[in-house]
């Protein structure tokens, strides 16, 4: 960490989005992790997101469990809600303040700590429901608050700092967040914000569960030779599928695409596009079947696959699930929320 | 691109703006940290090292050094406009609190003398200069003047107001002191005498010593109100002349215009104005100056082409002007047209000439052996300031027409180095290089030996004595100083732009932490390409061109960083953020290689040359 804030100053060609803020005024607390953390790299692609889309901060509410990642929704969006949860339980709080509050843009932050061990029960549902949200798993391999043990997603035969060999296979959370229904699967890197910052902008757009695995090094506990999580190892091994533009709007492609080496994948409700330019040849991220296959077979290579794995046409979200009201809870009156004795009359009617 | 070489001290010279700007290359950031921790002595001994005249020129500068102040591009354009830091006036600060044990610190004569002597034509600042350098050295220097005062222009053209005689006696005397001897009331009248006399070196530091005069109709008929700015100005400062009609117009857009406009409203002038014949903008005059006047109520008129002098019966009563406009051609270039409105007059009853000075050498013979050119300028080499004859030297505004203080000195400083290495019988062709010296300020994992958090305060403004007063009295200096307080606060605009972010590419792992951090903006690991090129492409726009881009290769991704010096804070936090210490903040300290035997050849060249 630094005890130094962030100099206001700012360079003099700094733009201001469509929503009149720059993309400083997306910035949060000055990080307390340690330096060269990946985590801060994905907090400053989000900034670098939700500026881009021209997101009212205060329209955004970022939620998180425990953990180095979870802590960092203290240093992006200092002016939007947030709510830093007990550790694993971020999916069902998410839940419940999307049930309540439809009409904000829902991050959740977790680590693999947080997902894959004491919160898999919690991430399994969450995608499983469709909650509508991005979920950005901050992936390092391990316990980097408690100095470095292995975490849940850390790869059988990995080595930790000390030298010790991890004999348990690991949790693959994009296979399982497919399997349980996501229906916006994404793997990315936090030295790759090329990458990552199209991605982050899908999955906010996206109107279900979005997923997305950020392998983040720890720089402290596993950025050694021997780990599969270092910047070395992920940059030696990273096996991009494609490469993603998002734009928000058909107008607003303002890129060239030669025929054939693009697709199109719906981005949701609001209109948005994603342009896809295909690196592997045979790779289709509407196919969910095939996607699965491929995670496998790159995982079985020591491959890193990254890019946007899978992205359902027809996505829909826990509302459009259960029907329900088309407002936030905040927006209705006394009289709409105590409609009376009447009206339960007749609910009791209907039931007889 | 091809990697940035910061082994040589130009590299990280550049990015100290300030100290690129000036002509004596006073390491500013390193004196400012001074007033900062409160050591006055030790940023003045910085300052007089290089300078040679803090307190004078913490008052008179014309500080290039301002204009170049990085502050000026970094501050936030929608809470005003940006200013840079207040450097001249902090240098005064370290001039007004320096306390008494300077004299202490001083060189002292040389014990020794080494029986070469150097006479110094004139005792402004080239001359006292070159004497300051070399008399340390064993030299006898002997300093005339036709004045009875040693200081030249800084004390004759100079008014009191704005510079007091206090402080002009300590910095002449803290020379005069090193064992040089001042022939004060001696006019020199032949260069041949001069020669005749068996100097070894002889430096002519005679300034621009003529006003320049305007021959309009009226002009003979009228002359006795009518007076040269420069020669106006001596004749006030020795107290000749203590009184000026009540209506007062003065000629010229100059600097000089502004002290004789000012020092009017002094002397009983007390409608004055000012009538320049170019735009109030492309005016001469320092902005500050041009304040300063308007502050006094002294209007400046502009576009105004003096016609005649109005007299009746040897008595000026006015002056009459054509009006005039600029046009530009196609190359940009300027030429004043009349605009075809009818001529103006104002009435006056004093009219000051300030509308140039030239050079003038009537004493130099033209058999002397002294080349001059068609314009009456002599030949003199730019960087040894050698004339035709190898050993005599000119400097200061006898050498290239004028200038100011801080060109002068760094002239003097250049020729006390050719003649000391032509007397030592070296080549003085062969010229030091600066100084420099590289020192990393980390202290801890967050700590470092400069405060690196930035200040977000505006320019502070310089207190200003009564103005109900200054005005009835000339000798009372109108700019108060800052005070300890204030000079700290405005000591923290300073970026510590000399406080280098220096990378190590063998140590980076290309985590991002040092772009994610950086408030402004300026680093990228990008594909290499061509600089012009690779410009359009880095986190944020560089379009300066002026500023360099510090370029590393050979990162493990095949990119290249790239830093643009452009609006670099210096805060270091790239480095703190740095998990590696690829990033470290190192002190660039360059210091001019200045007269003596760190400017003479290695040593073994000498014995060589002895063998």
């Amino acid at each position: 960490m630094t005890y130094l804030a962030k100099p206001r100053l700012h360079h003099p060609t700094l733009k201001k989005n469509a929503v009149g803020y720059t993309r400083r005024d997306y910035e949060g607390k000055v990080s307390t992790l340690c330096a060269g953390c990946g985590h801060d790299s994905i907090s400053a692609a989000l900034i670098e997101a939700f500026w881009q889309l021209d997101i009212q901060p205060h329209r955004v509410a970022k939620l998180s469990g425990i953990g180095c990642s979870s802590k960092t929704p203290d240093y992006f969006l200092g002016n939007s809600h947030g709510f830093n949860t007990v550790h694993g339980r971020m999916p069902s709080v998410l839940t419940g303040a999307n049930l309540a509050n439809r009409d904000l843009t829902y991050i959740g932050v977790s680590g693999d700590g947080d997902s894959a061990s004491i919160g898999l029960g919690q991430f399994a549902h969450v995608m499983r429901r469709g909650v509508n949200m991005a979920y950005i798993l901050e992936n390092n391999g391990v316990y980097g608050l408690t100095k470095g043990q292995f975490s849940a997603t850390a790869d059988k035969g990995s080595k930790a700092k000390k030298g010790s060999v991890n004999s348990d296979s690991p949790v693959d959370t994009v296979s399982l967040a497919l399997l349980m229904g996501a229906t916006f699967v994404a793997r990315s890197f936090s030295g790759d914000k090329q990458q990552l910052v199209p991605l982050v902008k899908a999955a906010i757009a996206h109107p279900g569960a979005a997923f997305i695995d950020v392998i983040s090094p720890c720089v402290a506990f596993n950025n050694h030779e021997g780990s599969t999580k270092s910047y070395d190892y992920v940059r030696a091994h990273n096996e991009a599928v494609n490469r993603l533009d998002f734009w928000p709007s058909r107008e607003a492609i303002t890129a060239e695409y030669r025929e054939g080496e693009v697709i199109e994948v719906a981005a949701g409700a609001e209109g948005g596009i994603l342009k896809l330019r295909k690196l592997a040849a045979d790779y289709d991220p509407s196919d969910k079947i095939s996607a699965i296959t491929h995670i496998a077979r790159a995982a079985q290579k020591g491959e890193v696959l990254t890019g946007l794995l899978y992205a359902a046409p027809d996505a829909e979200d826990l509302h459009a699930h259960l029907n329900t009201y088309g407002a936030a809870f905040n927006t209705l009156g006394a009289k709409e929320l105590c409609p009376g004795s009447g009206v339960l009359e007749r609910i009791n009617a209907s039931l007889r | 691109m091809q990697p940035t070489e910061t082994k040589s001290p130009g590299y990280f010279h550049k990015v100290v703006d300030c100290q690129w700007a000036c002509p004596a290359h006073t390491p500013v950031p390193e004196y400012i940290r001074m007033i900062s921790a409160g050591r006055y002595a030790d940023a003045f001994m910085v300052n007089w090292k290089s300078n040679v005249f803090p307190g004078i020129l913490g008052r008179t500068c014309d500080r290039p050094c301002e204009p170049a102040c990085r502050r000026g591009r970094v501050e936030d354009e929608n809470l005003g406009k940006p200013q840079p830091v207040a450097i001249c006036r902090l240098k005064r600060v370290a001039a007004d609190l320096k306390g008494d044990d300077i004299r202490a610190r001083m060189p002292k004569p040389a014990a020794k003398k080494n029986g070469k002597r150097i006479a110094c034509i004139g005792a402004g600042p080239a001359s006292l200069t070159v004497a300051r350098d070399l008399a340390p050295l064993g030299y006898e220097v002997t300093v005339f003047d036709q004045d009875p005062r040693a200081g030249g222009m800084i004390w004759s053209q100079i008014p009191r107001f704005r510079l007091p005689l206090e402080v002009i006696d300590e910095e002449v005397g803290l020379i005069l002191d090193l064992g040089v001897t001042f022939k004060g009331g001696v006019r020199i009248d032949s260069m041949k005498k001069v020669l005749a006399a068996g100097w070894d070196a002889v430096f002519v530091g005679t300034g621009a010593p003529r006003g320049r005069d305007l021959d309009i109709p009226g002009r003979k008929e009228a002359a006795k109100h009518i007076h040269i700015g420069i020669d106006w100005l001596s004749s006030v400062s020795f107290g000749h002349t203590t009184k000026i009609g009540k209506r007062v117009i003065v000629l010229g857009g100059g600097n000089t215009a502004m002290d004789c406009c000012r020092t009017s409203r002094r002397l009983g002038g007390e409608e004055v104005k000012v009538i320049v014949r170019s735009g109030f903008d492309e005016m001469k005059a320092s902005p500050w100056e041009k304040e300063d006047a308007a502050h006094e109520g002294i209007p400046i008129l502009n576009f105004l082409v003096p016609k005649a002098f109005l007299h009746q019966e040897g008595r000026l009563t006015g002056m009459s002007f054509e009006k005039v406009k600029a046009v530009y051609d196609d190359k940009g270039r300027r030429s004043l047209v009349p605009s075809g409105e009818p001529d103006q007059s104002f009435e006056c009853d004093n009219v000051l000439i300030a509308v140039g000075q030239e050079n003038a050498f009537p004493w130099i013979e033209k058999d002397a052996g002294i080349r001059f050119d068609r314009w009456g300028m002599p030949a003199v080499d730019k960087v040894t300031f050698q004339s035709s004859l190898p050993n005599v030297f000119f400097g200061g505004d006898a050498a290239f027409g004028p200038k100011n203080i801080i060109w002068a000195v760094a002239h003097g400083h250049d020729a006390a180095i050719s003649i000391d290495k032509l007397l030592q019988g070296e080549d003085i062709r062969e010229r030091p290089a600066p100084g420099m010296s590289m020192m990393s300020q980390k202290m801890g994992i967050h700590e470092w030996s400069y405060d690196n958090e930035i200040a977000n305060d505006r320019r502070f403004a310089v207190p200003w004595a009564d103005i109900k007063q200054t005005l009835k009295n000339v000798k009372m200096e109108v700019e108060l100083g800052f005070d300890a307080a204030t000079a700290w606060k405005e000591a923290q605009r300073c970026l510590n732009c000399d406080v280098q972010t220096v990378f190590t590419t063998q140590l980076c792992i290309e985590c991002d932490a040092c772009v994610d951090i950086c408030p402004m903006d300026c680093i990228s690991f990008t594909p290499d390409g061509e600089e012009k090129e690779v410009r359009t492409r880095l986190t944020a726009p560089s379009t300066n061109l002026t500023q360099d881009l510090y370029v590393a290769t050979g990162l493990k991704t095949g990119r290249i960083m790239v830093k643009d010096e452009d609006v670099c804070l210096h805060c270091g936090l790239c480095a703190e953020r740095c998990p590696t210490g690829a990033w470290d903040m190192q002190k660039s300290l360059i210091e001019m290689t200045h007269a003596g035997p760190a400017a003479r050849s290695p040593l073994h060249k000498q014995h060589q040359r002895a063998a």
